[in-house]
């Protein structure tokens, strides 16, 4: 059973860089080689703090959009286009085949962050010529942003277990967007009254979390972090991902394939 | 055992999206095929044929009634081990080489890693594939892509094997081959259930067949059953100018050049012949017409439901 | 159907508990964080880049921005005055991203005025924001209305309040008694009424629910310091008629000079202390108290 569904990751993964999506990292690079060049001549001071923003944003954003294209396209293309015919007549559950192409988009995701972080510490270094030790809390910052692909990969299968393409890119890019603003949410629904203040906190709560996910300005300026948040966000992430997976799982299951 | 039990299996759509209408795309199917039968499914386009393979894969859920394949209710996962399937027109992963798709689904079938390697060799192979085994499916014709569906269908060494349409976008060759392939299929004692719209195909394979349209199923039957009412027409060949006195006679008529070839009645026969030799033409041959399946299939169509014979 | 059926019962099981697990560790995190997504502000740059950033939406961001303005400190987050320092970023971002948005101009005018604890006590980057928006918003009158409120209540300047009700009353719109506010500024500097006058017109005016609370507190301590006064006055009076201080308020009923006992803006009755002075039952619901509102000269 669970062979399967390493199979099905792997063949994601191979689809995925075949597809190349990996090309991405090349521009990612030159974005890299550029600002490190750019700031390493221009003294201004605060050249690193600039050089972590903008390398650690690129990272979370290049990230995000390649989660949800791929998430997607790779899901509704093998539905529209009936490979998932020939792969569902064989002793292949469904569960096991979103749960595979779940294994398989992260895992994508994850080699594509490790070569960006690479591409990133190589030009931290040719910028400020040797590590320090709160450089640590870059590479808690960019697990983090690991962990908001893991949830966002899960939200873009969600959506197109059931979705179309568009549609499903569509609602995805919404949650995210929301999800970056969801303590924000929270405030509001607190100030809020009555019925109005039920059905807003519940949507607060049930859409995702990324801000506390995102701790970019405060690895830039060298500022620690907690073990406490490391261990609250991994728990949410993963929790929350199980759960859209779950969801993904439940509609596919029940769906005619046309 | 019959491999393939079909029990008042149906599908109901429905369409439409603020007055829902229910669309009937199968009407509540019952019919059976025995272990080691080539099994032929006919039908129009969109008679239905597509759904009842659908649903009995598990792509699409019943609306009533179900389905045992070897013995096991149709959901069961376990089956899926020993059934192929073979769906329209399809798509396989573009990127990968038809080695590795075939690998891969090999993999998900379950076949040991021992064996992967052999099998995948003896089915390209089988499907003529060989040199094409490192090439990206992208690559491929549409007919090598159909030959790769096939040997997918049969990878595994299923007992049942199911086809929807396999002879679609080939080549008369390619036909050719795909038809030999389901007659070997047999030979190896496996049962071969397989939809199309092409008639002379099922005629040249199938012990039995089942006539679709409309979602209904109209008749089932071994194919001589269904054409063995001797239309009783005769096939006559001269070479010469046409005579005036058969027009009367003929029921088809078609020159090339000099020879002609015209249908007449059994009865007619005698008088056309006659005909003929009144005008000096040369009688080439005489030979009954055997009716085909479209002969039956045209004529039936139109018609209500007939009670299997 | 079976299989079916067994993996939509395990599926929806583990939606609901992990949407449920997810949802606890969202109040940890929240909990956690606390005041985080404000602390971040002190780490951007600067308001302009921020605006760069934010791609020409910075209407929205800017409305962002000021609800977290209003959820931190409107509700019970600040227990002590640490956070005000955050105040005046905040705003700064705020006014940046939309410049147009008095309300926040407004806020910072009346809480970064004030004293601790009740705002951050910094009159003069109040009076320069809203000088700012007065720059960027020249029609909006009733900031006028907060500079000079600042100048006369916070910096003790009536000659400069003055100017600025003046410089108010100009403006096309304005409310009439803008130049009543300025003629009051400029002869009665130094009369406690101006004081209770200047809040008064806030609390009526003004749209946001908590500059008006805060207009509501000030004057409810202006009448109490008013009453004190007074009933100072008659505790006097008292004693050298009487010859000794009393010692409740109904001996002052009997001796006639109250009619009942009195009572605080809040309803609660005033205590008099047996050493004669007057004070409120609960000092702590009258935050500007022991000021008074009374410019010294």
């Amino acid at each position: 059973m669970s062979a399967r569904v390493g199979y099905i990751a792997w063949n994601t993964f191979r689809e995925a860089v075949r597809d190349r999506v990996l090309y991405n990292l090349i521009f990612f690079a030159l974005l890299m080689v550029g600002a490190s060049l750019l700031f390493g001549q221009i003294s201004i001071g605060i050249s690193k703090i600039v050089l972590v923003n903008l390398g650690l944003t690129a990272i979370s954003l290049f990230g995000v959009i390649i989660a949800i294209f791929i998430g997607i396209v790779l899901v509704s293309k093998e539905i529209e286009k009936k490979t998932l015919y020939t792969i569902l007549s064989r002793p292949v559950r469904r569960w096991e085949f979103i749960v595979g192409k779940f294994g398989g988009l992260t895992w994508t995701l994850v080699v594509n962050t490790t070569c960006m972080a690479l591409g990133f510490f190589a030009a931290l270094l040719a910028l400020t010529h040797s590590f320090v030790r709160a450089d640590v809390y870059l590479l808690i910052a960019i697990y983090f942003i690991v962990l908001q692909f893991v949830v966002v990969t899960a939200i873009a299968l969600l959506f197109s277990s059931f979705s179309s393409p568009v549609l499903s890119a569509v609602f995805a890019l919404a949650l995210f967007v929301i999800g970056t603003f969801s303590e924000d949410l929270r405030g509001f629904a607190a100030m809020s009254q009555g019925g109005t203040r039920v059905l807003a906190t519940a949507v607060a709560y049930i859409v995702p979390n990324f801000g506390s996910l995102n701790v970019i300005s405060q690895v830039a300026h060298e500022m620690p972090i907690s073990s406490q948040l490391v261990l609250y966000n991994t728990a949410y992430s993963l929790l929350y991902a199980a759960a859209a997976i779950a969801g993904a799982v439940l509609i596919f299951e029940r769906r005619n394939l046309k | 055992m019959a491999a393939i039990e079909i029990t008042g299996l149906t599908k109901t759509y429905t369409v439409g999206f603020w007055r829902k209408r229910p669309k009937c795309a199968l009407k509540p199917l019952t019919l059976t095929v025995e272990d080691g039968e080539i099994f032929g499914y006919l039908g129009p386009n969109g008679a239905g044929k597509t759904t009842t393979l659908k649903l009995l894969m598990g792509l699409i859920f019943p609306s009533g009634g179900g389905a045992r394949i070897l013995g096991k209710p149709m959901d069961d996962p376990s089956i899926k081990a020993q059934i192929g399937f073979l769906p329209e027109q399809p798509y396989f992963y573009d990127y990968l080489t038809a080695a590795e798709l075939l690998t891969y689904y090999a993999q998900l079938s379950g076949v040991s890693a021992r064996e992967r390697r052999t099998r995948v060799d003896d089915v390209l192979h089988r499907v003529g594939l060989t040199d094409s085994r490192r090439t990206q499916l992208r690559k491929l014709s549409k007919g090598m892509l159909q030959r790769v569906g096939i040997a997918q269908a049969i990878l595994h060494d299923p007992k049942v094997v199911f086809l929807d349409e396999p002879m679609s976008g080939l080549d008369p060759i390619g036909r050719r081959e795909v038809r030999d392939l389901i007659a070997t299929l047999k030979e190896e004692g496996k049962t071969v259930f397989f939809s199309t719209h092409i008639l002379s195909d099922a005629e040249a394979l199938c012990d039995r067949v089942a006539v679709l349209n409309k979602g209904e199923l109209r008749v089932i039957g071994s194919v001589g059953e269904l054409t063995s009412r001797a239309q009783g027409r005769v096939e006559v060949i001269y070479q010469g100018i046409r005579a005036a006195a058969l027009d009367r006679l003929v029921i088809e008529s078609h020159s090339t050049g000099e020879t002609t070839r015209i249908i007449v009645a059994q009865d007619s026969l005698d008088a056309a012949i006659e005909a003929i030799r009144r005008a000096n033409a040369k009688l080439l041959s005489v030979n009954p017409v055997r009716s085909t399946l479209e002969d039956y299939f045209v004529e039936k169509i139109a018609d209500p439901v007939e009670a299997v014979p | 159907m079976n299989s079916r059926n067994r993996v939509t019962t395990a599926a929806t099981l583990i939606l609901l508990v992990c949407l449920g697990g997810a949802a606890t560790f969202v109040r940890k995190l929240d909990r956690l964080r606390g005041d985080a997504a404000l602390q971040e502000t002190l780490y951007i740059p600067s308001p302009v880049v921020l605006k760069r950033m934010s791609l020409g939406y910075t209407g929205l961001l800017a409305d962002i921005y000021w609800t977290r303005v209003v959820q931190y400190f409107g509700g019970h987050h600040h227990e002590g005055a640490m956070e005000y320092k955050l105040l005046a970023p905040l705003l700064d971002i705020t006014t940046t991203l939309d410049p147009h948005l008095v309300v926040a101009y407004e806020f910072g005018g009346t809480f970064l005025a004030q004293k601790p604890p009740e705002g951050a006590g910094d009159p003069d980057a109040a009076a320069r924001l809203v000088e700012r928006g007065i720059r960027e918003n020249p029609d909006a009158w009733r900031l006028y209305y907060h500079l000079g409120f600042i100048d006369y209540i916070e910096r003790h300047d009536a000659k400069a309040a003055a100017d600025a009700f003046e410089r108010g009353s100009r403006v096309p719109g304005a409310h009439p008694w803008m130049k009543i506010m300025a003629a009051t500024m400029a002869e009665h500097g130094g009369d406690p009424n101006t004081a209770k006058l200047l809040w008064t017109k806030i609390y009526e005016n003004t749209e946001d629910k908590l500059i008006k609370a805060n207009a509501a507190k000030h004057l409810r301590s202006i009448k109490a310091n008013e009453d004190i006064a007074y009933l100072d006055q008659l505790v006097a009076a008292y004693q050298q008629r009487v010859g000794q201080l009393p010692q409740s308020w109904n001996e002052m009923i009997s001796a006639g000079y109250l009619r009942g006992v009195p009572v605080d803006p809040s309803g609660t009755p005033y205590r008099l202390q047996s050493n004669g002075r007057v004070q409120v039952q609960h000092p702590e619901d009258f935050s500007f108290l022991s000021e008074g509102a009374q410019p010294s000269r």
